[in-house]
């Protein structure tokens, strides 16, 4: 069976092919079991877009964009995956600003040094079973 | 006759003269007060900028910005509707028809008018002071010219007239710009009206051995021109000419009180507008403020200090009875001005100088006590008062008390410790705690908070870090020299109301990263989860504690930093066993222990870097870096550097960086010892060592100290005898000189002590603490770490001798592992769903003969071996 899930992912499952919702046609990421809990991966999209796909030691699953908006370097898929407040969060690897992985909000900072709102695109993640496609 | 719109006539009208320090402060505290928004604000400045910084004026030569100098934050002028007029300054004041006219003909009615116009440099008026080369010192523009002047070629040598503060920053702005500096002072010491006669002489000998000769006791009797109209000497008091190419005269300011004067206002007999405790002048409907104004106490103020002070003053009084000039005085007598503590601490030309109070022993009885030591560069001078007070003081060379001294000299209280005491080099006697320091004694002078009011925002307010007390009362917010002593007395404060300071690590653990490390240690535990489960908070951690729970795991358990749950815990550049630079990309540093290098070894590091494209740099740590490396390339270049026989440098980890050397005696004539050999036995022995920060060390093979040891986390210097051990030491941004924890060491002790310093520094030191902010906070300091390593007082040493043998034995180059290890170089790719794919965001321009990143706004190219290397990648050196 499918997951057919979309936004983050919880989830028991030890196997399968995790995958990017890119606007109306999901990419492949990389087996679940590649994805190291507590760290990320960089993910090319169809549209050619970069996203960072986490997994966190409780088998959450997280995509939020790769740039990080207060360096401009691609980098998030690099940070260090963490927990704030319950939140499940990442610490950029540029200036360790932390982002919330459920909504892409930034917890240290509002704005961008240009003024923008700190906020990252959230992408839908879910995970197919061998012989669901 | 008014050029302002007819429309928000209810609003009344406030115009400010003069935008610099003053003025901007003066805004800054009138917009917070009650009845502001009932103004409409303008300001007439006579520079073409906004105000800047003029006390760190001197930084702008060193590379500071006018942008970065500037004091007014963005949109702050736009949120409060300030029309700020930059090059229109006020020209003439009607009182009478409450007028101003302005420079560009413009006409302003005020209702409240606020005099900032600061002071201007004094020109003796000798002849030829006009003459081109002849400068002041006071704003950008100023500088601007000096360095103008200072880059003419043919300009040699600059003359600064005044010994004062401001004379020696100037001089030493001419040193910098390489000039042959000289300063001519008519008093018979540097900086008359701060120090005594023998700190101005320490002062004059450590000026003087920085290259700028001082003349003091010498008048500027006429500035002589050539046959061109410029500069070219200076004719002295006592009949000498000095040759002169640029001259700057920075012997003190005068009031600009000249719109004052001109409109009838009384003013002081040598100037400045008088004002009274309001900073009004005689007029109420006119304020002055700062170095324009004469105080009550009749002194004219130069220093930024006061002049906040007065901003405050005015801000407050002017809201307060701007209703009614005639009638308000709900002002209470704690804002009125009637006068400024002048106590300055400073650092010019490098020299440490500071003074506070009656400096010069001027109050009736008073006696000094007196420490010097001419050859440490020390002076120190305390005035107390027949009854036992602290009046004043002076110190030249180390002001590091200022912050304890000043408060108590100020708050009147007689001392609760004997007097010797606060003058004599720390670790001779214990030094009194700021719990001595009475409430009403002012820690923060800039801002004018007493020590009374950070305890009350402690207890009543509660605040529990220094971070909060300074938000709520804004005390370490200006010049930042109390911010140490605020800390003790947070710290103190929240002691003696029985709140535990809190030093968990983060929200995870509440233990320090110490006792973390102790747990682990103890309780032999293997990994982050059963750390976390056991002794933590729950959560998933964070990039504060996974990294600083790697590092101990590492420094215990040993293990490649990159196996199993381990490898989830690391910072990006230790998950890439590389240094992340701005455009994402990595920077790779092979070892090069000790600075030594083959021509073969550097024709390897320069073939594989142009092969692969890279900007390469000598490092500080006399090695190698090379720059642009995506995380796709990090293994083929270190497969390579790996078969020429290279291994990690480590400069991605908080580890061992380099053992600097210089080339000792093998070489040099000087030598006394072989350096070089000995820091590659070093580097060799605590390479891939993990501890709580970086840590650099340097071997000198004499007591010139060509490597710079004592600026190291430990240095080693060759005795004929030995090798002294220093320890503690850091430069970069806190600079700090070593301890000597050793002297004449022979190689086995050495060793033996330096495993034993590392062992009890990653057992004991903080989460990023260096070993100079270790040793500084450890209770007992450097002696007690001398007892720990070398008489074994707490019974450690066989079990820090064991783990360091055990991480000597275990070392194995990371680089190497990995290459080895196809699961561990899954993750060197740049997407994990098209493997091969170069990140397309890293683009790179052409800069000096080799790549840097592209900015946003340049049309940079990807960089791919196959792009820069051609064919040459698939030739193996080796």
């Amino acid at each position: 069976m499918t997951e057919m899930l979309t936004r983050p992912v919880a989830t028991e499952a030890r196997t399968g092919l995790v995958e990017i919702l890119d606007g109306r046609t999901w990419s492949r990421v990389c087996p679940l079991e590649e994805l190291t809990p507590g760290r990320g991966v960089a993910v090319l999209s169809e549209s050619g877009q970069q996203v960072a796909v986490f997994r966190d030691r409780s088998g959450g699953l997280y995509a939020v964009d790769n740039l990080d908006p207060f360096s401009g370097a691609y980098v998030l898929s690099r940070g260090i995956v963490g927990s704030r407040d319950g939140a499940p969060t990442v610490a950029s690897p540029m200036y360790k600003h932390v982002f919330d992985l459920r909504d892409g909000r930034c917890l240290d900072e509002e704005r961008t040094p240009d003024g923008r709102p700190a906020v990252l695109r959230v992408w839908s993640v879910r995970i197919v079973q061998e012989g669901d496609r | 006759m008014t050029t302002r719109p007819e429309a928000a006539q209810s609003l009344k009208d406030l115009v400010l003269v003069g935008h610099g320090m003053v003025g901007q402060r003066f805004l800054e505290a009138f917009v917070e007060q009650p009845g502001a928004a009932g103004w409409r604000i303008t300001v007439l400045a006579e520079e073409p900028r906004a105000a800047y910084d003029r006390v760190h004026l001197t930084s702008w030569f060193s590379g500071a910005s006018a942008e970065e100098l500037s004091l007014t934050p963005t949109g702050f002028l736009a949120e409060h509707g300030i029309d700020l007029r930059l090059a229109d300054p006020a020209t003439a004041v009607d009182r009478a028809a409450h007028t101003v006219t302005c420079a560009s003909g413009a006409v302003l009615r005020y209702d409240a008018l606020v005099l900032a116009t600061g002071s201007y440099p004094f020109v003796p008026p000798v002849p030829g002071h006009d003459a081109a080369g002849c400068h002041v010192y006071r704003t950008i523009e100023d500088l601007e010219r000096i360095r103008d002047g200072a880059e003419t070629p043919g300009t040699r040598v600059g003359v600064v007239v005044g010994g004062g503060l401001l004379g020696l920053e100037a001089a030493g702005a001419l040193t910098a710009l390489g000039l042959e500096t000289h300063v001519v002072e008519f008093a018979p010491r540097l900086m008359a009206i701060q120090v005594d006669e023998g700190g101005g002489r320490l002062l004059q000998r450590k000026i003087e051995a920085l290259g700028v000769n001082v003349h003091t006791g010498a008048g500027t009797q006429s500035v002589l021109t050539g046959a061109d109209g410029r500069v070219r000497a200076m004719g002295l008091s006592d009949g000498r000419e000095l040759p002169a190419d640029l001259v700057v005269f920075s012997a003190g300011v005068r009031p600009r009180d000249q719109l004052a004067r001109e409109c009838g206002l009384p003013v002081g007999e040598r100037g400045g507008v008088v004002v009274d405790e309001r900073c009004r002048t005689r007029d109420p409907h006119v304020y002055a403020i700062g170095e324009c104004a004469m105080a009550v106490d009749g002194r004219v103020y130069g220093l930024v200090a006061p002049g906040y002070a007065m901003a405050e003053t005015a801000a407050r009084s002017l809201a307060d009875d701007g209703d009614d000039v005639d009638g308000g005085n709900g002002l209470g007598e704690e804002h009125h001005f009637t006068g400024a503590d002048t106590s300055t601490k400073l650092k010019l030309l490098g020299v440490d100088v500071a003074s506070f109070g009656d400096a010069h022993g001027a109050t009736e009885g008073a006696v000094d006590v007196l420490y010097s030591d001419s050859r440490a560069g020390i002076y120190k001078k305390l005035v107390i008062g027949a009854d036992g007070r602290l009046l004043g003081g002076v110190l030249v060379g180390d002001t590091e008390s200022y912050g304890l001294l000043r408060p108590l000299a100020i708050g009147g209280k007689p001392l609760q410790t004997a007097p010797e005491q606060l003058v004599l080099p720390s670790g001779l006697v214990p030094v009194a705690g700021p719990i001595a320091l009475p409430d009403e004694a002012v820690v923060c002078s800039c801002h004018n908070v007493s020590k009374g009011e950070i305890r009350a925002a402690v207890h009543d307010r509660g605040c529990t870090t220094v971070p909060e007390v300074k938000k709520c009362t804004k005390a370490g917010t200006g010049c930042g020299s109390c911010v140490k002593l605020l800390g003790t007395i947070v710290a103190e404060e929240l002691e003696a109301g029985g709140v535990t300071v809190d030093r968990s690590l983060c929200e995870h653990f509440g233990q320090t990263r110490a006792e973390l490390y102790e747990i682990v240690r103890v309780a032999g535990i293997g990994g982050f989860s059963e750390l976390l489960d056991r002794y933590g908070r729950g959560g998933e951690g964070c990039d504060v504690c996974k990294p600083a729970v790697a590092s101990i795991l590492a420094s215990l358990a040993g293990g490649h930093v990159l196996d199993g749950e381990q490898s989830a815990l690391q910072d990006t550049n230790d998950h890439f066993l590389a240094n992340l630079q701005r455009n994402g990309s990595y920077s790779v540093v092979p070892r090069i222990p000790g600075g030594e290098i083959t021509p073969e070894g550097l024709i390897t590091i320069g073939e594989i870097a142009r092969d692969h494209g890279l900007y390469t740099k000598i490092t500080g740590g006399q090695r190698i870096d090379l720059f642009g490396a995506s995380v796709d390339q990090l293994p083929q270049i270190w497969r390579r550097l790996v078969d020429a026989g290279f291994e990690s440098g480590h400069a991605y980890g908080k580890s061992l960086r380099t053992v600097k050397s210089c080339v000792g005696e093998t070489w040099c004539r000087y030598g006394v010892q072989d350096s070089v050999g000995l820091a590659i036995e070093l580097e060799l022995r605590y390479r891939g060592l993990r501890s709580p920060h970086k840590l650099k060390a340097a071997v000198s093979g004499c007591a010139r100290e060509c490597a710079e040891a004592q600026g190291k986390d430990f240095g080693v210097i060759a005795t004929s005898a030995g090798w002294n051990l220093y320890v503690g030491g850091n430069g970069g941004m806190t600079p700090r000189h070593a301890d000597l924890l050793a002297a004449d060491l022979d190689k086995e002790t050495l060793l033996r002590t330096i495993d034993r310093f590392l062992m009890f520094y990653i057992r004991t030191a903080d989460r990023l603490e260096r070993t100079s902010v270790w040793l500084d906070r450890i209770e007992g300091g450097l002696e007690h770490v001398r007892q720990v390593v070398l008489e074994d007082s707490l019974g450690i040493c066989a079990e820090l001798d064991a783990l360091m043998a055990r991480h000597v034995d275990a070392y194995e180059d990371e680089w190497a592992a990995v290459l080895a290890d196809p699961d561990r170089l899954r993750r060197f790719t740049s997407f994990v769903n098209a493997p091969g794919t170069p990140d397309p965001a890293v683009t790179f321009v052409p800069e000096r003969g080799q790549i840097r990143p592209a900015r946003p706004d340049e049309d940079g190219r990807i960089l791919t071996p196959a792009l820069v290397a051609g064919p040459r990648l698939e030739v193996r050196t080796a």
